[in-house]
């Protein structure tokens, strides 16, 4: 189990729920699992999005694994200068 | 000055990585003989002249290059007819934006967009045929800045714009292409716990990277597409990416050569000439040059964003900050993008605060689309935010150094963006700017002392390298990422200290696109860390083969081997050592050439903190602002060559210092802008102010195989605050609006600005 935290613009698709913990392998089935419970958020995190496991802020992290007990945060992908 | 208990390379046992090694491109730059994007010439070179819209907004009637074309050298000329159509194509909408920034299609967006382009024998025949192509525009009403952009009944730049992230979704469309919004607890509650409140609006201008080396380009185009492009650029590769989808050609297609950058700064991480370049050459069946001069730089490449910041925010008497309210709105120029999303996150990151609303847009505006600009969107956001940070400490008394470490962030704090974070070092550059001599220095009549703090995230992302060992065995480490802050100094470095040989027997190298793996853009503070990681891995694996081979010599299991000291010794001491030369002399009877490529996308990002102290002298006569002494402390984690890391934090912070007190776009009632060029546009120069102190604290980063955390960006986070908050407590007046020039520092003290 991993326990996800929605930021206040992804709680519009949750009903106003700011977390939840769910079963999950990887990112990428968390994805899914979380659009089968609240339609229309995959799309919000499957582009653009990087994930942050445990305060670890990844990318590119579809395949990443996620050990349980992890915190998931769901964030715009930042570019610098 | 470096904070750590002893001097960084005896404390963690390094020889070469610390040290402060003589840059490897230091000779050739200092005499002449580095090339920029604009040296290369090639045997039949043609040169180009690029047709800009002359208004802020209009739509192509038509255009008209017979004339044009009859002019004497003129080879080719292209318009947005010779690119594919991008929508058509099915680029995702970004890359559209990319496409059609590039080149005009049907409508223009801002004064400086691109319409067309030619290229002749000579720049004087190019120029000439450039004013000799006819445009047709019916010119329509423009919007300069977000009011005007979001006030009802705006001119839109895009018809179908609508904008994403709000609730119920947009039905109309605007000038607002998307909003972002954090919140943590109930603000009302936040604000009734407070026994200080400061509420306050900023406005801040576009401003430029100016970075003295202007845009260019030479591409070398065949008739089959396949194209050599030469570009000066933060990321050859990010180049030939976005190139290959503007012109239609797979990656493949075109091999992109590093040339030396003469900054870059975040502005070069996109591409503006490299199109033009090549469908130029193709047509014209011969290279072609493209270079921007500096009006061109201001007109049509990106600056970092104008803003306007709404900040409300509440402090208890015991200097908590109970609350925060926070409202942005960031131009994005003529196509969305803004870095509002990073100022979002950047805003109140440094404290632990427990009811907050961050809200912020992205806006479309008839000015160039904005590019990155060292921690784009945190400097701004920064701005509004310590500048009421400093007022709050203020209305409580409290010193506003203590009002920050009573509220900073540390590891294991919930980020106003969501995780926690890990190590980081706020507090230490909070500490170490106390306990410097610069905070305790008396001040005159007229001066003031303001302090103000940033934070950024740094980047990881793709990196590759590769490491070759030499028959003489000395090494070349081949990297892809553009050197523009000492990376290739670094590089050295880390292979001297995993190999164990002396700088001297090392040549670090940038290469092309087709001869290493891989990179992003050099920027987001990520080469030392991400690159490094590379170049690490590749050096481990260099000396796994070492190792395999002495053994091979000694007819021995490799671990009884062990590499020490740049050589390869028997662990019982039965041999002789072999060094890393006498391995390479022999390489083909142990097993054949010696190398290794490591590609990796980075992990272990490390944040930044930063913390400025800043004492200027305000003359009440002219409202001249004088820096006195400016101090800077930034957690570096493990600074790998500390007058790079020294360079990079100075840099930030003049950068910061020209943006709080001379720099902006200044545009005419017809959108143009009017000052696109040095002597309009000022930026600091060496005699403006005096030498930037320095402190670079290292709180490793745990993630990083030297603790390293990016150092290039959050440095210019703080400066504009740094600077207003100074200039309050040395005549009592709050600037609120960017720049602080001397009438608008005369007007606050007169009494009579508005």
């Amino acid at each position: 189990m991993v326990k996800v935290h929605f930021s206040a613009a992804l709680r519009h698709y949750t009903g106003g729920l700011s977390d939840i913990e769910i079963e999950a392998a990887t990112v990428g089935r968390l994805i899914n699992a979380l659009d089968e419970r609240f339609p229309g958020i995959g799309a919000q995190l499957s582009e653009g999005t990087s994930v942050a496991i445990d305060g670890e802020i990844l990318p590119d992290a579809e395949y990443e694994e996620l050990p349980d007990g992890a915190e998931v945060h769901f964030l715009a992908t930042l570019s610098g200068g | 000055m470096t904070v750590t208990d002893e001097p960084s390379t005896e404390s963690a046992g390094y020889k070469y990585v610390g040290t402060r090694s003589i840059r490897p491109d230091g000779l050739d730059k200092v005499t002449g003989r580095a090339k920029f994007g604009a040296d290369l010439t090639l045997p039949g070179m043609l040169e180009a002249a690029v047709v800009r819209s002359p208004h802020a907004h209009a739509e192509i009637v038509s255009i008209d290059t017979s004339e044009a074309m009859k002019i004497e050298g003129v080879k080719a000329i292209v318009t947005g007819a010779d690119f594919p159509d991008p929508a058509e194509q099915g680029l995702h909408p970004s890359d559209q934006d990319v496409a059609n920034n590039i080149i005009a299609r049907d409508k223009v967006l801002y004064d400086g967009h691109v319409v067309a382009a030619v290229a002749a024998t000579s720049r004087q025949a190019a120029r000439a045929a450039a004013k000799a192509v006819n445009v047709t525009y019916k010119v329509l009403p423009h919007v300069m800045n977000v009011d005007e952009a979001m006030a009802d009944g705006a001119a839109l730049l895009h018809p179908n714009m609508k904008t994403k992230g709000v609730d119920p979704p947009a039905e109309e469309p605007s000038n607002v292409a998307s909003r972002i919004v954090h919140e943590r607890g109930e603000l009302d509650q936040g604000f009734a716990n407070a026994d200080a409140v400061v509420e306050r609006t900023f406005t801040t201008k576009p401003v430029h990277q100016g970075y003295i080396e202007p845009h260019a380009c030479v591409a070398d185009t065949g008739a089959d597409g396949r194209s050599n492009i030469w570009v000066s650029s933060q990321g050859h590769f990010a180049m030939r990416t976005y190139t290959s989808k503007v012109v239609g050609v797979t990656t493949s297609m075109l091999k992109v050569i590093p040339a030396e950058i003469g900054g870059g700064f975040g502005g070069k991480t996109v591409i503006y000439l490299e199109p033009l370049a090549y469908m130029l050459s193709k047509k014209a069946g011969r290279p072609v040059r493209v270079v921007m001069d500096r009006a061109e730089v201001f007109r049509a490449s990106g600056p970092a964003s104008g803003t306007k910041i709404k900040v409300k925010m509440g402090a208890n008497s015991a200097g908590e900050i109970t609350a925060a309210e926070i409202w942005m709105a960031f131009e994005a120029g003529a196509f969305a993008g803004s870095p509002v999303g990073a100022a979002g996150m950047t805003v109140i990151a440094p404290y632990d605060i427990p009811h907050f609303v961050v809200e912020g847009f992205d806006v479309v505006v008839n000015k160039p689309k904005v590019a990155a600009y060292r921690a784009p969107g945190a400097p701004m956001a920064a701005f509004a935010v310590e500048s009421v940070v400093d007022d709050l400490a203020a209305e409580i008394g409290m010193d506003p150094i203590e009002l920050r470490l009573k509220n900073a962030v540390v590891e294991g704090t919930e980020a106003s963006y969501g995780p926690k974070f890990p190590k980081i070092g706020f507090v230490e550059t909070l500490d170490a700017c106390k306990e410097h001599p610069n905070y305790g220095e008396p001040l005159g009549p007229n001066q003031g002392r303001g302090v103000a703090a940033g934070f950024w995230f740094n980047a990881g992302m793709n990196s590759s390298a590769t490491i070759h060992v030499n028959d003489d065995g000395t090494v070349t480490t081949v990297v892809g990422s553009p050197d523009i802050g000492g990376s290739r100094a670094s590089m050295a470095l880390f292979t001297a200290e995993e190999l164990g040989i002396g700088l001297e027997r090392i040549k670090p190298v940038v290469a092309d696109t087709e001869t290493v793996g891989f990179n992003d853009v050099t920027g987001g503070s990520r080469v030392t860390l991400a690159t490094g990681q590379a170049v690490v891995e590749a050096c481990r694996a260099i000396k796994t083969d070492l190792i395999r081979r002495a053994a091979k010599t000694w007819k021995m299991e490799a671990d009884q081997v062990e590499w020490v000291d740049g050589q390869a010794q028997a662990k019982d001491g039965s041999q002789p050592p072999l060094s890393l030369a006498a391995i390479a002399g022999k390489m083909a009877r142990t097993g054949g050439p010696i190398s290794a490529n490591a590609s990796l996308n980075a992990r272990g990002v490390g944040a930044a903190f930063s913390t400025q102290v800043c004492d200027v002298e305000v003359d009440p006569e002219t409202g001249q602002v004088t820096i006195l002494r400016y101090l800077t402390a930034q957690d570096a984690g493990r600074a790998i060559h500390p007058a790079y890391v020294e360079g990079q934090l100075q840099g930030g912070v003049v950068q910061g210092i020209g943006w709080a007190l001379n720099e902006e776009y200044v545009h005419n009632d017809d959108g143009v802008l009017e000052n696109p060029s040095f002597l309009d546009y000022r930026i600091p120069v060496a005699s403006d102010l005096p030498m930037i102190d320095t402190i670079i604290v290292e709180v490793p980063n745990p993630g990083h195989p030297y603790g390293v955390r990016g150092v290039g960006e959050v440095g210019i986070v703080p400066p504009l605050a740094a600077v207003a908050n100074a200039i309050k407590a040395a005549t009592g007046k709050r600037l609120v609006d960017l720049p602080m020039s001397p009438m608008k520092v005369l007007e606050a003290i007169d009494g009579t600005d508005s």
